[in-house]
Formats: structure tokens, sequence, C-alpha cells
């Protein structure tokens, strides 16, 4: 299937800055994408050059086969943004807003859609509100509404829950999964690890202006995750025994707890082994548990080793 | 061409423009009713006549221009400032409009402010002198041409701008004494030959000129000159918001 953004050998310069390098990346239709990276790593001016904010210093993008530069209005028209910040009209209210959006991008008036999209972000019965009336989180939500007035086929939401309460945070994951189930492509930018963990169908890393990794979220918490399992142990020890210095275990401070990493994609774990070892020194426990690592300590693994 | 676009800018600004109607249109016919009373009673005692013409009647055309001139570049300047002090202009430019739809959007609804505000300061000086209007189309004409000239001056200007003061320094510190001095309240043939040469360098003379041509027939300089300088500020400030657009100068990094 064509993806429906294709990006190609992007770079931009500031001056000497060189804010992103040769950035390879193809969106799916449909599709879910996290784009994770730390502060100042190029996720906002490579949402921002897709959108046509930011011009770009050399490369190609495509949006549904439409190249960028050439057919700006095709490209344009396809993609809805909600910004990081929270630039919002500070005296008209949220239907206006919402109508003056879907006009500049190209379509005609609809009442019936500007109210659906009010309604499924909660805002209905403030649109004739004045925005500067409004909450930080309703804002947001204003910010959102614009960006789904002309029915795009892509939106980039970037950092859309950030100053969201958690109540909120939840109803505007919910917006996302039925964004994605009417056929909406979403791009995601995001602090919360936690979000793109809930939400990703694939991630995207970029540290430093280059994509550092692009992996379905799913393969990558496999690939990249290590899994832990943790012994309780019945008494205290001291010290590990020298026979089981292979396992690389750690002994909590106490002598109470034993934790062994594995890696899920080994033939074998050495689980059992370990066990049966740990029998044979007279370590007993009395409960046991498994954990995997998260997105979150895959992504700070990943940057750190690229910084 | 994107009609939605221009519709939306057009509408989105005329709104404005009702929601604040007492600073957009009563605050500027009451300050120019107040310079026709002062400028027209003070000095229209002393000086009856300029050009066989009434001074009441005479001062009329400039002080329509004063209004459309200032107003033209405030509504214009405001409207694509504000949206890059708010940071919404993120908005416009990933759009699927070119600079075409959003002049039109802008300085249209900028021009259209413009020129009824012209036209109730002209039905209010009505209430004051007896107004014979010689060319009524070329008057319209004149007015629309510098409304929207001035219209995109001001978008330029607005473009330009980082901070509120370099909004307003041009239209005090330019426009302003250029307008003063630009035969608003006198004919340049009164003053010292010396004078009206140097006065001919002042571009909006020739503007006041033809305009007052349009109403009694007589003027500082030819209505054709004048017509060329308004044509020809039109289109370099036309060429300056094309090429503010192709250069992203200022808007677009």
């Amino acid at each position: 299937m064509q993806p429906i953004i294709s990006v190609s050998g992007l770079n931009k310069a500031y001056g000497d800055f060189q804010a992103l390098k040769n950035i390879d990346l193809e969106i799916n239709r449909g599709e879910i994408f996290g784009l994770l990276g730390p502060n100042g790593a190029g996720k906002t001016t490579l949402i921002n050059i897709i959108c046509g904010i930011v011009k770009k210093s050399s490369g190609t993008i495509t949006v549904d086969g439409f190249d960028n530069a050439e057919n700006f209005r095709a490209t344009r028209s396809r993609i809805g943004l909600v910004p990081q910040e929270l630039p919002t009209e500070t005296f008209e209210t949220p239907y206006d807003v919402c109508r003056f959006s879907r006009g500049l991008f190209g379509k005609r008036d609809n009442p019936a859609h500007i109210e659906k999209v009010l309604r499924s972000l909660s805002l209905w019965d403030k649109k004739d509100n004045k925005i500067r009336t409004l909450s930080g989180g309703m804002k947001r939500r204003v910010l959102i509404c614009k960006a789904l007035a002309h029915e795009p086929e892509v939106l980039f939401l970037d950092e859309p829950t950030a100053g969201m309460d958690v109540e909120l945070r939840q109803d505007m994951w919910n917006v996302v999964q039925s964004l994605r189930e009417s056929g909406v492509t979403v791009i995601l930018t995001t602090h919360y690890i936690e979000e793109a963990e809930q939400l990703a169908d694939r991630v995207g890393v970029i540290n430093h202006g280059e994509v550092i990794l692009v992996q379905e979220k799913t393969r990558l918490m496999k690939e990249m995750g290590k899994k832990q399992l943790v012994l309780h142990l019945s008494d205290s020890i001291a010290a590990l025994p020298s026979s089981l210095d292979d396992y690389h275990l750690d002994l909590s401070d106490d002598g109470l707890e034993l934790t062994y990493h594995y890696d899920t994609k080994r033939d074998r774990t050495g689980i059992t082994a370990l066990l049966s070892d740990l029998q044979a020194v007279d370590i007993r426990f009395n409960d046991l548990h498994t954990s995997q690592s998260s997105l979150e300590e895959i992504f700070v693994g990943l940057v750190s080793k690229n910084t | 061409m994107n009609f939605h676009a221009i519709r939306a800018i057009y509408r989105t600004e005329m709104a404005r423009m009702m929601r604040t109607v007492v600073q957009s249109i009563v605050a500027p016919v009451l300050s120019t009713s107040l310079y026709f009373v002062v400028f027209g009673s003070a000095i229209g005692s002393r000086i009856t006549e300029i050009d066989g013409v009434g001074y009441g009647a005479f001062i009329v055309p400039g002080l329509i221009m004063l209004a459309i001139m200032t107003e033209s570049i405030s509504n214009s300047s405001f409207a694509i400032y504000f949206p890059k002090f708010t940071g919404t202009i993120f908005e416009l430019l990933s759009a699927p409009v070119s600079f075409v739809e959003v002049v039109i959007g802008y300085v249209g609804a900028a021009a259209s402010k413009s020129v009824v505000i012209g036209l109730i300061i002209l039905a209010t000086a009505g209430l004051f002198v007896d107004l014979q209007i010689a060319h009524p189309f070329v008057m319209l004409l004149f007015l629309v041409l510098i409304s929207v000239s001035f219209s995109l001056f001001g978008f330029i200007l607005g473009v330009w701008a980082d901070g509120w003061e370099k909004l307003t320094i041009v239209p005090v510190l330019v426009i302003m004494p250029l307008t003063f001095l630009g035969g608003t309240f006198y004919s340049i043939s009164m003053l010292p030959p010396a004078w009206q040469t140097i006065s001919l360098l002042n571009p909006v003379v020739y503007l006041v000129s033809g305009f007052r041509w349009a109403f009694f027939e007589n003027s500082d300089v030819a209505v054709a000159v004048s017509f060329a300088m308004v044509m020809a500020f039109l289109l370099v400030c036309l060429f300056a918001v094309y090429w503010i657009f192709k250069t992203g100068y200022k808007i677009r990094s």
C-alpha cells in the first residue's frame, strides 16, 4: 500500500545549525504513528515542514502522492495540524474559528460537521463562549476541533495532551482512537511515552535531527524490551555464591530480593536453570514475578546511546 | 483559486469590524467630524474660498483621504500582525492558500471598511456643507484604489513589524505628517514657490489632489498624474506582498 506521507532525503539548516539531517520516513495510511524525541530533537521542525509552515533546505515530501512543494493545495488540504503551543484566537468563539478553519482549507460551510466535531470534543455547550474565557484544556480541544473542521486525511498532533488532567487525557486518547477508526492517519508527538505506548501502531525516534529508529511498537517492545524476573527470598542472604555468577543477578540491599534480567528472543531464557541452581545452593523463595521494560525505558536507552 | 478561503478570511475580518464597531467606524467618523468642525470653523471663517470652493467643502476630500489612509493601514496591519503576535498565523501558513487569496481576503476586508468609513464621512460632511461631486465614479474609483493601496501597504507593515511600536511608528511618524503636509487643509498653490516644489515630492499630494478633482474639477496636479501615482503605488505594494509570500520574509522560516 502506498504510504500517505513519504519523506525522502529531507534536510533543514538554520545557518550553520543542521536541524534535520537526511530524514527518510514513511507514514502508512490509517495508522497512528508516534514520533518521539527529546526537546530540540527536530520533531516540530519536521512536522512544520510537512505542513508547509517551515521551508525545507532540500529533500522531497509527498502527501497522498502529491509533492508538497509543487502541489501544495492538494497536500495541505489533506492535513490538519494541532500545534504544540496554544495559539488561539482571543475574542472569537469555538464555532466561528472552526467555521473559519474549514473555509480556509477550501471546504464549503457545513454546520452539521462543525457540530459533530465540537460535540465529539465536548465543546458544543461552549460553542458561543469567547475563547479567552476557556480553560487551557478546552483551548487545546478547540485547536483539535479546528484541525478536524476540514475533514483532513492526516492529522498531526504535536503534544496533544500537554496540560490536560488525567480524565481529559483519557478522553483525548479515545478521540484519537476513534479518528483512526474513521480512517484518519494520526501522527503524534508526545513527551508522555505512556501515550505513545497506549496509542501508537508504530513509533519513530528522532534525536539530533536524525531518525534513529522506526519500528512497529509491539515489535520494538519485544525486540528491545528486556524482561526481568524478581524473586522474593524466604531468608535474607549477605552475598551470592560464585556458582551463580553467570546469571548476573542483582541482590537488593536488604538481601531479600534477587533480580534476573533475560532476553525473550533467545532460545533459552535460563530461568529453569537458574531455579534449579538456586535450589542446589539452598536459596529459597516465597514469591516471584516478571516485568517488561516500558517504551519509556527503551526510548531513554535509545536516545542516551545516540547522544 | 480557493474561494472558500477568501470568503472565510473576508467574513472573519468584517465580523471583527462589527464586533468593534465603535473603534472601527464611530471613532474615525467622530474624529474626522471634529477636524471638520474645528478646522472648518476656525480657518473657514478667515479663508472663505479656495479655487472658487468654500473652505468647508474644500477640506472634505482631504479629510476623507486622511481617514481612509490611516484606517486602511491600521486595519490591514493589525489583521496580519495579530495572528503573528498570537501565533495563529500557523494556520494561514499551513492552509492551501496562495498570496492571492490571502491578499484578497485581508486587504479586501480592510479596504471595504475604509470605503464604508469614507462614504460615512462623506455623508456626514454633507450635513455641514453644501457638497457637489462633479465626477462621482472617478471619486469612487480613487476611493477604492487608495483604500486598496494603503491596505496593501498596511499589510506589508504588519508583516514587517515585530512589535506593537513598529506597527504604529509608520502611521504616526510618516503617514500623518505627509497627509497634513499633503494639501489636506490647503491648496499647495497657496505655498511659496520653493515649498510648492518640495510638496511635489510628497506622494500624498497626488492622492488628495486627484480625489479633490473628482469633487470640484480643480487640482494641484493633473488628474492623470494623480491616477498614475496611485496605480504606481498600488503595483509597488502588490509586488512587495508577492515577494513577501515568495520568500517567506518574516512569516515563514
